[in-house]
């Protein structure tokens, strides 16, 4: 059957190679047992080859059954929604970027090599931190990457993690490190949303591979003395680990000014958007060490010069640490990557440049603070769920009348409130986490609050 | 005669920022919040300034556009590289994947607001469990290591649920590296399994080495030599008998698509890679896709939530009772798999089949036309036909005139083609592992075969110029002991300045 994506597919060209080969079809296939061979269609698809046109109505017709909200979510927890300029959509979309393989014959592909070295240097700036490898598949699993990393460096098995830390990221991180005897123990975190000290202290001993902190916070909270942890885990020998949201980077201190050993961060509202969770991005890093770096997961590249010396280059680099080389004693499995989101955020940020991130995160900041003033005016049935001084992008909100019966009624009017805490997040009954990005506008957050006045 | 194209392109955050005095395009609504203070106490504000430069609209189009002439992808050239299965990504499968709708959906809305696109997502595992022959599949993997992870996971929670924990994995000795990862990921002792001189996997040493120890089997079928494991059916029965799992690893389906069915074969857990098979494009290293898929008595086991359709509405199912967890937060790389809807459907069952058939024939019409001249070897049963991808030798060639497997590999980059594999499975000496899939025409693998015979012709004529290939690219061969030496490694520019301090 002839088919436009399958040049060789005319029966007429088949029969010619088959003529050359010698052999029929049936004899290229001979060696898989009989009782094998599929003699029916698979059931799949249409029953039939659809044009374009027709693949786009049954598209349509289904994606139709969705509802749009009125305006833009407020969900957040660790994803919000964020407009993708037009200018990052176009150049991510060149072929020559997106359609090819991984670079592991640099000389053909030096464009792709620099985007991601350029990816990774401006990852390290944002981040003050030296090495940013070339991408993980998403926070969660760069989380993940993270812990094994720390207890492979430190030979320990525990991980310190703040009890508010991300239900999703906590998850996989003990799907991933489980099966190779690590353990998640997890501190308290006090009503500001700030690490409970005392209880670290008492918890990390000579065991403990990192202390793991999540700033802003799960919850959208700055914490405001991050550098306590990497005292305490200095004292233990343990890494210490910073997970950012990058935007928040332009204005805030960011994890490698205070100690951060290991940073890691999701990637999406680096003009990557949201697509229902995935594609994202996962950003991974360590402090300049080589233990640490010998020990990093994933691709990194690296710049060096022609054989001759006279020319600038870039290629992967490390390659041993990697599943390919390495098989069984790699450090990781990762293989396909999440290159192109890491290329498309290093566009996103260089048509911001350091200018525009900053405007960005300042109007994200301010917006939070607006939010916060609409809570702090309905104080007789709602109130931040944490006591925190300063928040970035997320705030999470507690009512005094049931969230479930909120949250439904907001969104049969087209409005999607902030994600519900309750199932995920343990001593949240009634909380919403709303996230405020740059695709809210004044009259939008109004709306929210007016609309929650409404129903409640 | 191709040549590549060459821009000597700044470095971004090596731009001198006193020429790049730009402040960025407007952020949306910033005006309606200038009267909001601003709360950025002085000790948790950011002190130094990154070295990220603010350009103009038209510097940044020019910076990547330029950067994209120096790359190379499917829709320039031919990227024969094996067991990548580097298709033609087709261009409408964009605009369902890529569009401001899906950008905005967020992974926790309620389920009704999505209905649609959960139908799409559950008509695909449906689609998706037919190909392979098993009962129910999850997007959630982001790729086919994670996949391979997973699936791994499931079988060690497998036997633990049964009271006899198993701490063996058995791999063949021409798996892909990621199986032996993924399996020492999941906390296994890897086992290899020899390959026997017609190709296949060595049925009586595996007999040999399986036992109560034995979890289970990761094999990918044809095998990574593009030949088909004609004892697949002794092997399942011989995994089974010891109450071992079969995983079959999916990189290799483009090959037997339609034709013959994992789950057919004994094989208990599936991984797929829709960045391969089902041409959602690679990105240049990803996003792609990894799919999981199980025979039924399995189902309990995968990672949740999993898709379940319930009183006429599909939800999230996230309870999990001998769930091994989560491998990723949500629902996995939901563009691949809006890209594997579009492409089945566009295809047909028909078409599905007819991918296999002509990706068959391009193989072994490859062979013969390369082997009708007397340098490269084709090891392990010439005779026998190759399914995906076949695997030559350049072993006589190096013998006779030092010219290399990767020697070759960089002449083939100034035709304008890209290398095969190269130095893969290791069970080949000076491997070129080639696969041209479905998507080039006829008359590209003639190009290419006369290419290699050429090439070869060369490193017999004047291997010098072999060696010193490539020259049409836009850099000639790289300085890698530089790379990767601890003195001169520059893995960002940060590092380069040594801002961090060094240890």
């Amino acid at each position: 059957m002839y088919h436009v994506w399958i040049p060789n597919s005319s029966e007429e060209l088949k029969k010619d190679m088959l003529r050359y080969i010698g052999r029929s079809f049936d004899e290229l296939i001979e060696d898989i047992p009989r009782e094998l061979i599929l003699r029916r269609d698979l059931e799949v698809g249409f029953g039939r080859p659809l044009s374009e046109y027709e693949l786009i109505r049954i598209y349509r017709s289904y994606m139709d059954k969705n509802r749009k909200p009125k305006i833009p979510p407020f969900m957040g927890g660790g994803l919000c929604p964020t407009y993708i300029p037009q200018v990052v959509r176009y150049l991510a979309s060149r072929g020559e970027f997106y359609t090819a393989y991984t670079p592991y014959q640099p000389e053909i592909n030096q464009g792709i090599l620099q985007a991601l070295f350029e990816y990774q240097s401006m990852m390290a700036e944002l981040y003050s931190i030296d090495v940013v490898n070339a991408s993980m598949y998403d926070g969660s699993t760069a989380v993940a990457e993270a812990f094994r990393l720390a207890m492979r460096v430190t030979r320990r098995k525990a991980i310190l993690a703040p009890e508010i830390m991300n239900p999703f990221y906590r998850r996989v991180a003990e799907t991933w490190i489980e099966p190779v005897g690590g353990k998640i123990i997890y501190y308290r975190v006090d009503r500001g949303g700030q690490p409970d000290l005392e209880d670290l202290e008492d918890k990390a001993d000579r065991e403990t591979a990192a202390i793991y902190l999540e700033n802003p916070t799960y919850l959208g909270n700055i914490v405001e003395k991050p550098e306590e942890l990497k005292n305490i885990a200095g004292k233990t020998g343990s890494l210490y680990i910073v997970f950012s949201e990058p935007t928040s980077l332009a204005i805030f201190k960011p994890p490698g000014e205070y100690g951060a050993d290991i940073i890691v961060g999701e990637g999406a509202s680096l003009g990557l958007g949201l697509n229902y969770g995935g594609t994202t991005l996962g950003i991974l890093g360590v402090r300049r060490d080589q233990s640490l770096i010998r020990q990093l997961p994933g691709k990194l590249v690296g710049m060096t010069t022609d054989l001759k010396g006279s020319e600038r280059g870039f290629t992967l680099i490390l390659q041993t640490r990697e599943q390919h080389i390495r098989r069984e004693r790699a450090t990781s499995n990762i293989t396909t990557n999440a290159a192109l989101m890491a290329v498309q955020a290093a566009i996103y940020i260089s048509y911001l440049g350091m200018s525009g991130l900053r405007r960005l995160a300042e109007t994200i900041a301010r917006k939070t603070r607006y939010a916060i003033d609409h809570i702090y005016r309905r104080r007789e049935y709602m109130n931040l769920a944490i006591g925190a001084r300063y928040f970035y992008r997320e705030v999470p909100i507690r009512f005094r009348g049931d969230y479930g019966t909120i949250y439904r009624r907001l969104v049969d009017q087209g409005i999607y409130p902030g994600i519900r805490l309750d199932p995920l997040l343990k001593g949240f009954s009634n909380c919403g986490l709303f996230c405020f990005s740059d695709v809210h506008s004044r009259d939008d957050i109004d709306l929210l609050f007016e609309s929650i006045d409404k129903v409640i | 005669m191709w040549r590549q194209a060459k821009w000597d392109v700044e470095i971004l955050t090596e731009i001198d920022n006193s020429t790049a005095r730009g402040s960025g395009p407007e952020v949306p609504f910033t005006h309606q919040f200038k009267d909001i203070e601003l709360e950025v106490p002085e000790e948790l504000a950011r002190k130094t300034e990154p070295n990220i430069p603010s350009l103009s609209e038209l510097e940044v189009v020019r910076h990547f556009i330029r950067l994209s002439q120096m790359s190379f992808g499917v829709d320039a050239g031919m990227i024969p590289l094996g067991s990548c299965t580097m298709k033609y990504n087709p261009k409408i499968l964009d605009a369902l994947a890529l569009n401001s709708e899906i950008e905005f959906l967020h992974p926790l809305q309620d389920e009704d607001t999505v209905q649609g696109l959960l139908e799409i997502l559950y008509t695909t595992e449906r689609w998706l469990a037919e190909i392979v022959g098993l009962d129910k599949c999850v997007f959630q993997p982001p790729a086919g290591s994670a996949g391979e992870f997973a699936g791994a996971l499931i079988i060690r929670k497998y036997h633990l649920d049964r009271g006899e924990p198993r701490d063996e994995m058995l791999i063949p000795d021409s798996a892909h590296g990621s199986n032996f990862a993924s399996a020492a990921m999941a906390g296994f002792k890897v086992v290899k399994i020899p390959t026997r001189g017609d190709g296949c996997v060595d049925l009586d040493a595996l007999k040999a080495i399986a036992s109560n120890r034995t979890a289970g089997i990761m094999l990918t079928n044809p095998n990574t030599l593009g030949i088909f494991e004609k004892d697949i059916l002794e092997i399942a029965e011989a995994i089974h008998d010891i109450g071992g799992l079969l995983y079959y690893d999916g990189a290799n389906l483009n090959g037997i698509m339609g034709i013959a069915r994992p789950g057919d074969m004994g094989f208990d857990i599936v991984h797929l890679n829709l960045h391969k098979t089902f041409a959602t494009p690679h990105g240049g290293g990803g996003p792609g896709g990894g799919v999981l898929c199980v025979r039924r008595d399995l189902i309990d086991y995968l990672p949740r939530p999993i898709l379940v359709r319930e009183g006429g509405k599909l939800r999230w199912d996230y309870s999990c009772g001998k769930c091994i967890g989560m491998v990723r937060a949500y629902h996995g790389n939901i563009t691949s798999a809006l890209r594997t809807f579009g492409y089945i459907a566009m295809l047909g069952p028909k078409g599905l089949r007819e991918v296999a058939e002509t990706t068959i024939i391009n193989t072994n019409y490859f062979i013969k036309r390369v082997l009708e001249k007397p340098y490269y070897e084709l090891p392990y049963s010439p005779e026998k036909p190759r399914k995906h991808e076949v695997v030559l030798s350049a072993k006589k060639i190096l013998n006779d005139t030092g010219v290399s497997a990767e020697d070759i590999s960089k002449r083939l980059l100034d035709h304008g083609v890209h290398a095969p594999t190269m130095y893969f499975p290791p069970i080949v000496d000076e491997a070129l592992m080639i696969e041209f899939t479905e998507s080039e025409p006829k008359r590209e693998i003639d190009r290419f075969v006369e290419i290699l015979h050429r090439i070869a012709e060369e490193a017999y004529r004047d291997p010098s110029k072999v060696k010193g290939s490539p020259t049409a690219t836009s850099v000639g061969r790289l300085d890698l002991v530089k790379a990767n030496h601890p003195k001169t490694l520059a893995p960002s520019t940060r590092y380069v300045r040594g801002e961090g301090g060094s240890r």
